[in-house]
């Protein structure tokens, strides 16, 4: 049992850097897209770097925790659930960091009035996936606040869904070149994707919830 | 020969072993909480040490509801109830030991023309409904509090998931012990009053009674039933009625070891009894509708959703079907016995009042025999003081 006990605490440990990374690369994207943004392509490398770090380790983290997880056949009852949730968390920091990538490989052009949109865009969409981490960290420990960190998710994720809809009205009624504004159209679209990821994670969180109600 | 009109009993302890351990560790087995190793490890040591220790208080309402006085009939009455078990299961209907054999026991009261003690039949027909009623409100209850308790907890899902198979291995012990205290008036019952078995002490450190000797033996067959036929059973258990979680199933183990633990326990009864208070009967339970209550009680704190009525209705026609079931082929096999193998299943008071008087000499003239020893050392030693002290005078 004291065995048990160990690997169950050295997972528990796993499980948390997991997150922290899911977390890590949230606030790295955010920070990128104002570098982009402002022109510093600089300080985007580094940050590229970090976020592409963040994604290889937690692969690795989630592998870890898999094999974990089925070798010392842990939560039996459980383990279908959280294996969902951690590939379905890991997809979300898999689109954070190409989104990011995407900005320093594309060089993406936008216009100066809708700038601010994309900051506000980027900044609700990792407000979800910030409360999306809370959410799972929740189910583990503190499940009767699942439903609130789910209800806030839900919020950032509609909230999103606005600012990109806004953003798209704006960019489709100036003269610039179609191609600009398809381009433009694509990046709203992709950092709204990762909102819409993480309430996909938090559909999936809160029927392993119910499931995890005695 | 005591060891061939056994089987039929070792015979009825594996169909137990193999059946009701399910009971208590199946649910934790087949979500694969608790290897099956550990859990037949387990169940089978502590079904013996409540068999042994606490087996007497259910046989003894059973003996009250027919003393099967030849070991022939005891040999019969325990096949009948085992054979019933055995093609009841086969054929995939609700079966409960408890029911059997008291069926069987009744079968042999009135092939015999022995009257059936009709206080200790209502007092164990009532138990086979008081016993599921209260597994479900012990398991509404544990349900309320464990959740309580759980939310306020906040402990990890896998800390919690280390702590539930502790708990799981526990109260499994806790159910074994319980089931062999409840249960082995079941399998042994019918043969206490026709056992030959005297007193046996085990490397000086404990001594058992004939009686607790015939319950270690259905123990052990208990737990041969256990480790070789119980693993197929527990691998399906537990999702027909209504889908268990881990605590629930522990739960539910929890509730139902406590109701085997209250028609089983001596010493309770004492300690009601000596508070005034009324005291709960002795009687053997059937674990399976424990189950079916615990389960029950758990879909009803959760209001009642999902529960398989049909299949809970079938499990409840077991409580009529097993006794008559068993009765008629008791009845039928004693028939047999007594006509074709020309063997005794019924001693007549007479006869059995004078192999008491002649037990009862025997233990006389045996006592006698321990106070003619005690008293001639006291002579020898009063001899020898006598002897000594005219020693020393003459030297003097």
């Amino acid at each position: 049992m004291t065995l048990l006990f160990k690997q169950t605490k050295a997972l528990e440990k796993k499980l948390d850097d997991y997150l922290d990374l899911v977390i890590k690369g949230a606030f790295l994207f955010r920070v990128g897209v104002k570098y982009y943004l402002n022109g510093d392509m600089d300080d985007l490398e580094t940050r590229i770097e970090s976020i592409n770090e963040c994604e290889h380790d937690g692969d690795k983290l989630r592998r870890d925790i898999e094999s974990a997880l089925y070798t010392e056949t842990l939560i039996p009852e459980s383990r279908g659930d959280v294996l969902g949730l951690l590939e379905a968390c890991d997809r979300v920091l898999n689109m954070t960091a190409e989104t990011l990538n995407q900005f320093y490989t594309e060089l993406p052009f936008f216009l100066p009035e809708v700038k601010e949109q994309y900051i506000n865009l980027s900044e609700v969409c990792m407000t979800a996936v910030d409360q999306m981490v809370a959410a799972v960290r929740a189910y583990f420990k503190d499940i009767v606040n699942v439903r609130d960190y789910i209800r806030k998710v839900q919020l950032s994720e509609s909230e999103s869904d606005k600012i990109a809809r806004k953003i798209k009205h704006t960019v489709f009624r100036t003269d610039i070149q179609l191609s600009q504004k398809m381009h433009m159209r694509y990046f709203a679209l992709h950092i709204e994707l990762i909102a819409d990821e993480a309430e996909d994670v938090c559909d999936r969180l809160s029927i392993a919830a119910i499931k995890r109600s005695l | 020969m005591i060891w061939f009109f056994l089987l039929s009993g070792l015979f009825l302890g594996w169909s137990l072993g193999s059946n009701d351990a399910a009971n208590i560790f199946g649910t934790a087995v087949g979500t694969r909480m608790i290897k099956f190793k550990t859990a037949a490890i387990i169940g089978s040591i502590f079904v013996i040490i409540g068999a042994v220790i606490s087996g007497a208080g259910a046989s003894h309402t059973l003996g009250k509801l027919g003393a099967v006085n030849a070991i022939a009939g005891s040999f019969t009455v325990a096949l009948a109830a085992a054979v019933t078990v055995a093609w009841m299961t086969k054929l995939k209907l609700p079966v409960s030991t408890s029911q059997a054999i008291v069926g069987a026991i009744i079968g042999w009261n009135l092939f015999t023309g022995s009257p059936t003690d009709m206080t200790s039949l209502y007092k164990i027909l009532s138990t086979w409904v008081i016993c599921p009623v209260l597994t479900a409100v012990f398991a509404y209850l544990l349900y309320l509090v464990f959740k309580k308790w759980l939310l306020k907890w906040e402990v990890h899902l896998l800390r919690q998931d280390v702590y539930t198979r502790m708990g799981l291995i526990l109260i499994g012990a806790f159910g074994a012990y319980s089931l062999g205290a409840n249960n082995i008036a079941n399998v042994m019952g019918v043969f206490v009053p026709a056992h030959p078995f005297g007193e046996m002490g085990f490397l000086d450190l404990f001594t058992l009674s004939g009686t607790q000797v015939l319950f270690l033996i259905g123990g052990l067959a208990i737990s041969v039933g256990i480790f070789t036929y119980s693993k197929k059973v527990m691998m399906t258990v537990g999702n027909d009625i209504f889908k268990l979680t881990p605590i629930a199933a522990l739960i539910v183990v929890l509730a139902e070891s406590m109701v085997l633990f209250l028609f089983a326990s001596k010493s309770l009864e004492h300690f009601l009894l000596s508070h005034g208070l009324p005291a709960i009967p002795l009687v053997p339970v059937s674990s399976s509708q424990a189950v079916v209550g615990g389960v029950v009680g758990i879909a009803l704190a959760k209001k009642g959703r999902g529960i398989n009525y049909r299949i809970l209705g079938k499990i409840s026609s077991g409580w009529v079907t097993t006794p008559i079931a068993a009765g008629v082929l008791s009845f039928i096999s004693l028939f047999f016995m007594q006509n074709v193998f020309n063997l005794e299943v019924y001693k007549k008071p007479e006869a059995t009042a004078t192999i008491l008087q002649e037990k009862a000499g025997t233990t006389a003239i045996a006592a006698g025999e321990k106070e003619f020893r005690k008293i001639s050392i006291d002579e020898i030693e009063n001899h020898l003081t006598t002897n000594k002290r005219s020693d020393k005078n003459e030297t003097l």
